[in-house]
């Protein structure tokens, strides 16, 4: 039951093939079996468990609420949850309980939905890897899979297999793991570079970033305001628009999200994609590109080519400029928005209490990692008065640059363009740290930021496995506020390449009872 | 009686009229003698421009001075700028703050609707561009009172520029020698209160009180139009008036709903500005133009003495009468501006541009607010002229004191008596007889009728003038006047009437 999609699961709740406690315990059990992943920071049990009995009412009345009602679903520890610790990783905001929810949580628990716990990241959402916050790294799950241990087992013998894990990616790593470990069947991520479509890519899922102003990010405790939006990871193409169309939508909290009312929708099932035109951004084939990953992308477009879809090469011609400009933006960002964490109306508080500034120098140094720091130096340093023509202003024209390129391939009659997600697989943890932070996200955000700098709704879906049997993801970009027509081109793709399932049975053997009757492999991806 | 008007006008400065230091009840006293009598004793003491005033020795040159005003007026709103607390000057501590006042993390500013319709009024009023479309900027410091380590403010493109504002000031020996001058209006802009940060020394503690966090301001830029104190004093007393009269603020400086900083600085004629220093914090108009005065006295003798000005803040001592610089121990800040990216573009409509269909909650029209605008101060003056042939200055205290326009109106329209004789009524007898009592014209116990009556009877010389004033003594409270009007209405009766038949008919009379 765990394996299905959350589509699959809704329809046998429905059905009362299974009752959403039933449901909730199950996942209860599998987080605790899986906790050395470290996926979640906090698991909601009783709330859970609790909710799960008001939907079995709801369900036994034959008053269910919807798709979602009795679905265990999980969220990024950076959304705001009403009466449950929201840590942002961060040693800031370690035992802060937020008295309101997010728009995005609400929304969901309004639909019924089971709050299963909060999920690992990158303090306050900085970093491309989980690896980075004060609850330590979030290991991918596909580490234990049978498909990633078999080809290890062929190349490196004697190798300790335990130390090697993988990371998920991130920022949002946590939630990427949790869907991907059937612990939930959709979490929520936040997406401001990469953050919901990186890990969703090492972590074999479906990671969808929507439009900016789309979805409220009311309640998102902010990394970029300008470029953060709440993330969906699911297991498919059709639960991300389920999930999204009960998310999106005007939110009086947000003044940038659209006025005009969204309606729940389905994914129609396109036959025919002749008339689909689909652009790869030539500057997009990095040399840094794995050629794993680079095979995989051409075999997409072919793929998409021989079933009669116009493919055309295209160029964004001032990709080479987005990172650089990103993080000029995004640490001034970072700058303004971490101002407020001075230990006095919230969050941790230092013990010196010399004088109000000494109280502040301390609490900031204390709370904030290293990663947070530096950012917040960088960004301010940008903001000077002497600096900022030279750089915030450079930088924001930039980001139009970057922004219009991305227009003027849309305008040029592109529907969606198809992109690698990241550079390769997952790296082990051992390999991934030798870099610092900064580098790493600058590497591995390079496929994912202009999205967020020009406000455009994208999704990583997974596409096969590499050589070591580990997922890789592509991306899709498509039109700002074409959400649906972007998720109906990547449900068509989906279903074209059939990646297979993570068979984590070896893992989990002493709770095979869990995955009974799942015939994990046969999940069936619509 | 004392004329306290003379408190707060010192001599040697020009005068300025009635009501300027609006921030004091006590200042705010009209003689209660004939006003035209009164007011001449008091304009022989003031003359000259406070600058030229200064006679320049031999050898020595004129100085010139420039002042600069800059004010912030709270906002009257039923909630914040941004967020939905009610906003009340006499709340608890902490008892208005929501969880975006208090700045937890993942909430987001809304615009409130009518903090803008504000804006555009006072715009409007002040005769200045509105711009169509205005944007919102962060600015940083760290301070306990402000939550979020930044105001939301509007430093780029402000909501409304180059406007103007006129206000008069007596120049000559008499009162009637007034000039109408001109301040130029920079900016203003839409921005957030902080909140409110007490001392405790003995415990060495700080008390914060955010209810204030986040009411809406409006930042109001006057040029350095203005030359002296009383300049300063006059145009914000006028300003004042605009923006109680709008009712977008209730502008009351004792409670800070009207906070202002000055810019001041002083050069030679013909050579370029000198440096400025910044006072700030003034919280009535008589100290705003005490410091000012202060302040240019200061610089001058300063830089005769072959010092220098450093451009720095100084704050006003009230009870020295004199400024003094103030511990800044961050330094020169750099406020590290950013457009705040929660807020979209402020774009403002006029009937031509209004986009069709759109929904009218959502879109501000500013024709349509102009529209709405009430009549201005300077209109309710020319108007008081043209109507009852009434002197200027006469308008301009009709409307310094908040209700005493309408008590005057009301008294017009029930007596028979002259425009002239009913403002000299009410601005001395009534008016001096409420300073007195320390009463707000809705306090008082005359109403317009029982003045209108009286005045009445006075011009048909049914009683004379003292008895009427001691009529409204009486009607003040002030039992031992009653005797007085016995008295005269034994010796009218020629000493036949009962005294005590007399006071039970003027008792029954006075109390109806």
């Amino acid at each position: 039951m765990l394996g299905r999609t959350l589509r699959e699961v809704s329809a046998a709740l429905k059905q009362g093939q299974v009752t959403p406690t039933e449901l909730c315990q199950r996942c209860l059990s599998l987080i605790k079996k899986t906790k050395f992943l470290n996926a979640y920071i906090t698991v909601s049990e009783e709330v859970a468990l609790k909710q799960a009995e008001e939907s079995e009412k709801r369900y036994k009345k034959g008053l269910s609420l919807g798709d979602l009602d009795g679905i265990p679903v999980a969220v990024k520890d950076n959304f705001s949850t009403a009466g449950i610790e929201t840590t942002c990783a961060s040693n800031m905001l370690k035992g802060y309980v937020p008295p309101y929810n997010a728009t995005v949580v609400q929304k969901l628990l309004d639909q019924g939905a089971l709050l299963m716990g909060k999920t690992n990241l990158d303090e306050f959402a900085m970093g491309s890897g989980s690896t980075d916050g004060i609850f330590g790294p979030v290991k991918n799950p596909w580490s234990y899979s049978k498909q990633y241990r078999e080809k290890r087992k062929q190349k490196s013998h004697g190798e300790n297999e335990d130390s090697d894990w993988l990371i998920t990616g991130g920022s949002s790593g946590g939630s990427a793991a949790a869907v991907s470990a059937f612990t939930c069947f959709a979490a929520l991520g936040s997406d401001t570079g990469g953050s919901t479509r990186n890990p969703a890519a090492h972590c074999g899922v479906v990671g969808l970033k929507p439009s900016y102003g789309l979805v409220s990010r009311h309640g998102l405790i902010p990394l970029v305001n300008s470029m953060d939006v709440p993330g969906t990871l699911t297991r498919c193409v059709d639960d991300a628009a389920t999930v999204l169309g009960i998310l999106a939508g005007h939110d009086p909290k947000d003044s940038t999200t659209i006025q005009d009312p969204v309606k729940p929708f389905t994914l129609p099932s396109l036959t025919d994609v002749s008339k689909l035109c689909i652009g790869i951004p030539k500057e997009y084939l990095t040399p840094a590109l794995s050629s794993e990953v680079r095979s995989l992308w051409s075999k997409a477009a072919n793929l998409f080519e021989s079933e009669g879809a116009k493919v055309i090469e295209v160029s964004l011609p001032h990709t080479s400029y987005s990172i650089v400009c990103y993080h000029v933006l995004c640490t001034s960002e970072v700058a303004s928005n971490m101002a407020r964490f001075d230990g006095l109306e919230y969050g941790h508080r230092c013990d010196t209490d010399v004088s109000t500034e000494a109280m502040y120098a301390a609490t900031r140094r204390e709370g904030f990692n290293d990663v947070v720091r530096e950012r917040i130096l960088s960004g301010n340093f940008f903001l000077l008065k002497e600096n900022y023509e030279n750089y915030f202003v450079k930088a924001q024209k930039v980001r139009r640059l970057i922004a219009r390129d991305f227009v003027n391939v849309f305008n040029s009659g592109v529907d969606v363009l198809l992109t690698p997600t990241t550079l390769s697989e997952a790296v082990p943890h051992t390999e991934f740290i030798r870099e610092d932070n900064r580098t790493r996200s600058a590497q591995n955000d390079i496929f994912t930021q202009a999205v967020n700098m020009a406000g455009l709704p994208a999704v990583s879906v997974p596409m096969a496995l590499s050589s070591q049997g580990l997922p890789i993801g592509l991306q899709f970009i498509g039109r700002a506020f074409c959400d649906q027509q972007l998720l109906t081109v990547a449900k068509w793709f989906e279903k074209r390449v059939q990646f297979p399932v993570i068979q984590l049975q070896e893992l989990m053997d002493d709770c095979s009872s869990i995955f009974e009757n799942e015939k994990l492999a046969s999940v069936s991806l619509k | 009686m004392a004329t306290p008007m003379l408190r707060w006008c010192c001599p040697g400065r020009r005068w300025i009229f009635a009501g300027i230091g609006g921030g004091s009840r006590h200042g705010r006293g009209v003689p209660t003698g004939s006003t035209s009598s009164g007011k001449r004793g008091q304009s022989s003491v003031a003359q000259q421009p406070l600058i030229t005033a200064q006679k320049p020795r031999k050898g020595e040159r004129e100085w010139a001075a420039v002042v600069g005003l800059e004010i912030h007026a709270q906002i009257a709103s039923n909630s914040k700028l941004f967020s939905g607390s009610q906003v009340d000057f006499a709340a608890p501590p902490n008892s208005l703050v929501s969880f975006f006042d208090a700045s937890l993390p993942g909430t987001l500013p809304v615009l409130n609707r009518r903090c803008v319709e504000a804006a555009v009024m006072t715009g409007l009023a002040l005769d200045c561009h509105i711009n169509r479309k205005s944007l919102f900027d962060r600015k940083h410091y760290f301070y306990a009172d402000l939550p979020a380590g930044y105001q939301i403010t509007q430093q780029r493109l402000p909501i409304a520029v180059n406007g103007s504002l006129a206000y008069s000031v007596c120049v000559g020996q008499r009162w009637s020698q007034m000039v109408t001058r001109t301040v130029g209006v920079k900016q203003i802009q839409l921005e957030q209160d902080s909140g409110k940060s007490l001392h405790d020394n003995l415990r060495s503690q700080t008390l914060i009180d955010l209810n204030r966090a986040g009411v809406g301001l409006l930042e109001v830029v006057l040029e350095p139009d203005m030359s002296c104190g009383e300049e300063a004093a006059a145009a914000i007393r006028e300003l004042q008036l605009i923006l109680q009269a709008l009712g977008t603020s209730q502008a009351n400086m004792a409670e800070g709903q009207l906070r202002v900083d000055a810019n001041i600085s002083v050069h030679h004629p013909g050579e370029p500005l000198g440096v400025r220093t910044e006072v700030k914090n003034l919280n009535s108009a008589r100290f705003l133009a005490k410091a000012i005065d202060y302040e240019i006295q200061r610089q001058i003798s300063e830089l005769e003495n072959g010092g220098k000005i450093l451009n720095e803040t100084r704050s006003f001592d009230y009870k020295l009468g004199c400024t003094v610089p103030m511990r800044d121990k961050e330094g020169k800040q750099d406020y590290r501006f950013m457009p705040e990216p929660n807020l979209p573009p402020l774009l403002l409509y006029d009937s031509g541009s209004l986009p069709t269909g759109a929904d009218p909650q959502q879109v501000i029209d500013i024709d349509q607010l102009r529209e709405q605008l009430p009549e201005l101060p300077r209109v309710t003056r020319e108007k008081l002229v043209r109507q009852y042939g009434m002197r200027p200055e006469h308008s301009f205290a009709l409307l310094n004191e908040v209700g005493l326009l309408e008590f005057f109106q009301n008294v017009m329209k029930e007596t028979r008596a002259e425009p002239k004789k009913v403002t000299s009524w009410v601005l001395n007898t009534f008016l001096g007889f409420l300073k007195q009592q320390n009463l707000a014209v809705s306090e008082s116990p005359v109403t317009p009728s029982a003045l209108a009556e009286l005045l009445d009877l006075l011009d048909r010389k049914a009683i004379s003038s003292s008895a009427a004033k001691q009529v409204t003594d009486v009607k003040k409270g002030n039992p031992r006047a009653i005797n007085k009007l016995i008295g005269l209405v034994r010796r009218a009766t020629l000493g036949r009437a009962d005294p005590t038949v007399i006071k039970e008919v003027l008792e029954r009379q006075l109390s109806s």
